[in-house]
């Protein structure tokens, strides 16, 4: 079967993010989005511990170690950017100040329910971070994920067995078969990944679907 | 002003310590110490060590993280001085110290969503008893705590954090400790200054008063008890850790 690649996905959600907006990008696939995000294009990127206008990666001899990201990565700050303390970074997220975050995720539910922060194993080492900060204060909740598990099951689920990061807070999911809105009406499928009929997605994806495809591809 | 240049040679405030292990010479066993950084971007790592010298035990710890490979925070957690650490995310790629106290059952965790962490923190500085916040509601993090419905959505309530000791690590200050930082080690700073009964900071350079632009001093030496001058090894950030 035919999927998005990971850059295809990250293009998608890029091409969704419009000119002016704050957006929180999160660790792992959905930092690849920043790559993708259009060069004339002005959004500001917000980082957790501290700073808004996050630039590119530096060179390594311009890596400064008071400078990173949330993943603790060197990054830069653009002209025009700041920097702030940690309350004020949670203020911005939790005040519902960012337009935009993407999140990676185990899981999310017929209701936009979010499990992305512990598998609930036995002795896995619980982490949190501001993955719940994110998912209850943006005002768009994207997730990038893979459409299933590496055993063939949907990652979009009737509800969460994962435990939950937050109740109803996605709106949108890029997955590597389809794009999908949350709404009070269910799950509306934007787009799908070219050679895949509806019918088989709603088979892989087990929870009702509504098609809202024009046929183009994404 | 005025009247303070008149009295040069009279005792005047001066928060500079010496040394680290001045500084952090009459930490007490059983102390709640909170511990700037994010990851080792704002970490105090040389008054850690003093802390660890001094032999202060029993201590509960409150930071974002829960210590990278060997040094700073890490290397406190493998003296065996702490009690209980109060922190959003402890697993990283080298935070395997901490992973095997935690196996072991050695040390005690409070798992604290960031955002919750640093607004408990601004409020015990800033004298709040309590506040209701969205972050966590219904999750396991929320598990026990009173709950209310404002305006159509769901809050927790979540108390304050307060420290007896605050180790941070700024940029400049002076001897009133004035606090500049430097990009993102500013992080944790500001607000765990405001928090804890002493503020002990280490910052690159001491300047004159005056020097520091009061129209961008970050922490007002209010929240400020000591001041310690060290230039501090610049260590790169880890590559592979996460938040």
């Amino acid at each position: 079967m035919q999927r998005f690649s990971r850059d295809q996905m990250a293009a998608r959600v890029a091409r969704d993010i419009p000119e002016g907006a704050y957006v929180n990008l999160g660790i792992g696939l959905p930092t690849l989005v920043a790559n993708h995000l259009p060069r004339d294009r002005e959004i500001l990127l917000h980082s957790e511990n501290g700073l808004l206008g996050m630039g590119p990666a530096p060179a390594l001899s311009a890596q400064d170690p008071d400078l990173i990201n949330a993943g603790k990565q060197p990054v830069t700050l653009l002209s025009g950017g700041a920097y702030f303390h940690h309350a004020d970074s949670f203020a911005m997220m939790r005040g519902g100040h960012l337009d935009f975050c993407v999140l990676g995720a185990f899981q999310v539910s017929l209701r936009g329910d979010l499990a992305n922060w512990h598998t609930g194993a036995a002795g896995a080492i619980p982490a949190v971070g501001g993955a719940m900060d994110l998912a209850i204060g943006a005002k768009n909740v994207y997730v990038m994920m893979e459409h299933q598990t590496k055993a063939g099951e949907s990652k979009i689920a009737a509800r969460c067995t994962y435990p939950v990061t937050a109740f109803q807070c996605v709106s949108r999911i890029y997955t590597d078969l389809a794009v999908i809105d949350v709404t009070s009406h269910g799950l509306v499928v934007l787009a799908i990944v070219d050679g895949l009929a509806f019918d088989e997605l709603q088979r892989l994806t087990g929870v009702p679907l509504t098609n809202a495809t024009t046929g183009v591809a994404a | 002003m005025l009247a303070l240049t008149k009295r040069k040679n009279e005792a005047m405030i001066n928060k500079i310590v010496a040394s680290a292990a001045a500084a952090v010479a009459d930490v007490l066993d059983g102390a709640t110490v909170m511990i700037g950084g994010f990851g080792t971007a704002g970490m105090p790592s040389e008054l850690i060590d003093a802390l660890i010298a001094q032999g202060a035990r029993d201590l509960t710890i409150v930071n974002n993280n829960a210590g990278n490979a060997d040094t700073g925070l890490a290397a406190l957690l493998k003296s065996r001085r702490v009690r209980k650490i109060i922190c959003s995310f402890p697993r990283q790629t080298d935070s395997y110290v901490f992973d095997a106290l935690y196996h072991a059952g050695e040390i005690e965790l409070e798992l604290v969503p960031q955002g919750n962490l640093a607004e408990r923190i601004r409020a015990a500085g800033a004298g709040i008893g309590a506040f209701f916040t969205p972050t966590g509601y219904g999750t396991l993090l929320a598990k026990g705590k009173e709950t209310r419905l404002i305006d159509g959505r769901y809050y927790v309530l979540e108390y304050p954090i307060h420290a007896d000791v605050a180790l941070i690590k700024a940029h400049r200050g002076d001897r009133w400790g004035n606090l500049v930082y430097r990009k993102t080690a500013r992080n944790f700073g500001p607000i765990m200054a405001s928090a804890a009964k002493c503020t002990i900071a280490q910052v690159r350079e001491v300047v004159e008063l005056g020097e520091l632009d009061p129209e961008v001093i970050v922490t007002p030496g209010i929240f400020v008890q000591r001041i310690v001058q060290l230039l501090g090894a610049a260590m790169l950030a880890q590559p592979q850790a996460t938040a």
